[in-house]
């Protein structure tokens, strides 16, 4: 069932206006180049602080940024891309990341902590206990009236709360969307050792909508806007971390490259060197925000 | 409020709460037989939450985040254990890491006589951890002081009730006696014991100040409390949770420590609350105040 085309509609890109294909392109891009800089600067100890990179899944946030711009955001510990997607501000991001005064959070909180009041993003912290984001989420949407997307890993989605606080999202008609990027690892563990059911199905007999798709982001993006009509609502996505789960190590090859994928794409329907330019940007700038004699003045190294 | 009770003073407090400040209450099984001993009014805002410890209170949480400074009942302390989580590890923290705030004023009701899972005092365990204002009003001028302190400050407040107060109309002021053989500091329904041993005390010519303790954290010493501490020169602490690790020993060690008079604790024996009258382990009551006060003095 996971795979790197599971669920996706056929040919669905070729429906999209090419300013929204680049503009997914771009936040793809951006995220990439951050956590790629990222790792570079914790390689040569410039960044000392646990980090959790997003690397090879930052379609799914780049796609719901662009479909839901509006939600609330209750991210989890693996949410550079969601901060960086949505609109947060990279500098601060890496100033948090550098526990420095100037972060996102002051740099007391950290990668897996992150939250942006800016930019209108409303994108509320996580303190690092898997799956607490998602009834805080229902809980804001009950409290505010207000759109939430609660994105959490496959792991957290089998805490016993999170189950619940959907079901209550049920109970009370709120207008939360459920993401779960499924990379199909909790720390290394597979989700096959650890379960025999699918978090979907349990959606689904909760009473709400839930799909299985993988991570193109033009099938996210437009799910996400299907499903927006009808919340709440559950889509699991399936997807590959690169990295490991905390730390810039790498444990096995992923089992597919969507960055890959949608260049390709891309390249396909002609946009060759729109990409090109929006990669060299998105790496370009990235570069300097990482720029080593920059880092060790920011952290007096 | 005059003559009203704690019970009708917390729910006319939550009524104003919910009608006109746009409030929230939520909780497991609030209507149901009594609304929580009369003390939640039949009115808008009432949030019923499914059986769902830990996932409830996070969702109590998240309205504390959009602002909407939500009443969450746990009708026993003992729940608070699963509740705790979001409490603990989000509400607690989330000023401290995020410079945003949740607010949210918890109702834990503590009990006696109800077993192992029903009739806790926990209060000790919030003041462990940093982030939390944590009280235990037993009279309704109390009770409206912890109120307006949730609504001027941003934090998340842990409002320890007893049951045993619920019925009081008094207000409880220190007694301050001249050549009082020891000074009696009480915690939540521990305070009703203190009062009673007190005058058992006195009829055995031992003489008592009783010092009332409303504020576990921030707990400031003032001079009300070390006052009569010094003129006695011997000092107790009673609370209804239990004593090791709880609040009448940090207590009695910040009393010892400003005065350097001699202070102890009195609280719950180290062993599980039972169903059976003999092994319930309660609020240490006014017989076995006075037994520890005399062993004190007679050293």
């Amino acid at each position: 069932m996971r795979s790197s085309n599971f669920g996706i509609i056929p040919n669905i890109s070729k429906s999209f206006e090419t300013g929204l294909l680049l503009d997914i392109f771009r936040r793809i891009c951006f995220s990439r180049y951050f956590d790629l800089g990222l790792i570079n600067a914790a390689n040569e100890k410039l960044v000392t602080s646990m980090v959790y990179l997003s690397l090879g899944q930052e379609s799914i946030s780049a796609a719901l940024s662009k479909a839901i711009p509006e939600y609330l955001i209750f991210a989890q510990h693996r949410c550079h891309d969601t901060y960086l997607s949505f609109g947060g501000n990279p500098e601060k991001l890496r100033d948090e990341l550098l526990c420095l005064p100037s972060g996102s959070s002051k740099g007391r909180a950290g990668s897996n902590c992150l939250q942006c009041f800016e930019n209108n993003v409303s994108m509320f912290g996580h303190h690092g206990l898997i799956g607490e984001n998602v009834p805080l989420g229902v809980g804001a949407a009950l409290g505010s009236g207000k759109p939430v997307v609660c994105i959490f890993g496959d792991g957290a989605a089998e805490e016993d709360y999170v189950f619940s606080a959907m079901g209550f999202a049920v109970t009370h008609k709120l207008p939360v969307l459920f993401v779960c990027e499924d990379n199909n690892l909790s720390i290394l563990t597979t989700v096959e050792v650890r379960r025999s059911w699918s978090v979907t199905n349990v959606a689904k007999a909760l009473g709400m909508p839930g799909i299985d798709i993988t991570d193109d982001p033009w099938t996210i993006y437009k799910k996400t806007q299907e499903l927006k009509n009808n919340l709440p609502a559950f889509i699991n996505i399936y997807t590959c971390r690169a990295r490991w789960h905390v730390g810039t190590g790498v444990d096995n090859p992923p089992e597919w490259d969507r960055f890959k994928i949608v260049k390709d794409e891309l390249n396909g329907l002609g946009l060759s060197d729109h990409i090109a330019k929006i990669e060299e940007e998105a790496k370009t700038s990235m570069e300097k925000l990482w720029d080593k004699k920059l880092l060790q003045k920011l952290s007096k190294k | 409020m005059g003559q009203k009770t704690v019970a009708e003073t917390i729910k006319e407090i939550t009524r104003k709460h919910l009608e006109e400040n746009n409030g929230l209450l939520l909780g497991e099984s609030i209507s149901a037989v009594g609304w929580v001993n009369n003390t939640v009014p039949n009115c808008k805002g009432i949030v019923e939450l499914p059986m769902t410890d830990v996932a409830g209170a996070g969702i109590a949480v998240g309205t504390a985040l959009v602002n909407r400074r939500p009443i969450f009942v746990i009708r026993f302390q003992d729940f608070l254990i699963l509740n705790g989580s979001p409490l603990i590890f989000f509400a607690a923290k989330i000023k401290e890491l995020h410079g945003k705030c949740a607010p949210i004023f918890v109702r834990a009701i503590g009990a006696e006589g109800l077993g192992p899972v029903h009739s806790g005092v926990l209060h000790s365990i919030f003041m462990h951890f940093p982030g939390f204002r944590v009280c235990s009003p037993m009279t309704p001028a109390e009770y409206i002081e912890a109120w307006e302190d949730f609504i001027k400050h941003d934090d998340p407040m842990i409002c320890s009730e007893h049951r045993t107060s619920y019925l009081n109309t008094a207000e409880m002021k220190n007694v301050l006696k001249k050549n009082a053989d020891v000074t009696l500091y009480a915690i939540s329904s521990a305070r009703f014991e203190a009062i009673k041993a007190a005058e058992l005390l006195e009829k055995e010519g031992i003489i008592s100040n009783i010092v009332h303790i409303m504020w576990l954290k921030p707990f400031k010493i003032t001079n009300g409390m070390t006052k009569p501490l010094h003129q006695s020169n011997l000092g107790l602490v009673i609370d209804s949770g239990y004593e090791i690790a709880g609040a009448s020993r940090s207590i009695a060690y910040e009393l010892n420590q400003a005065t350097g008079c001699c202070v102890k604790a009195l609280g719950l024996f180290d062993r599980t609350k039972c169903l059976c009258p003999e092994l319930q382990n309660k609020t240490p009551d006014a017989n076995r105040i006075c037994e520890t006060v005399k062993n004190m003095i007679n050293g």
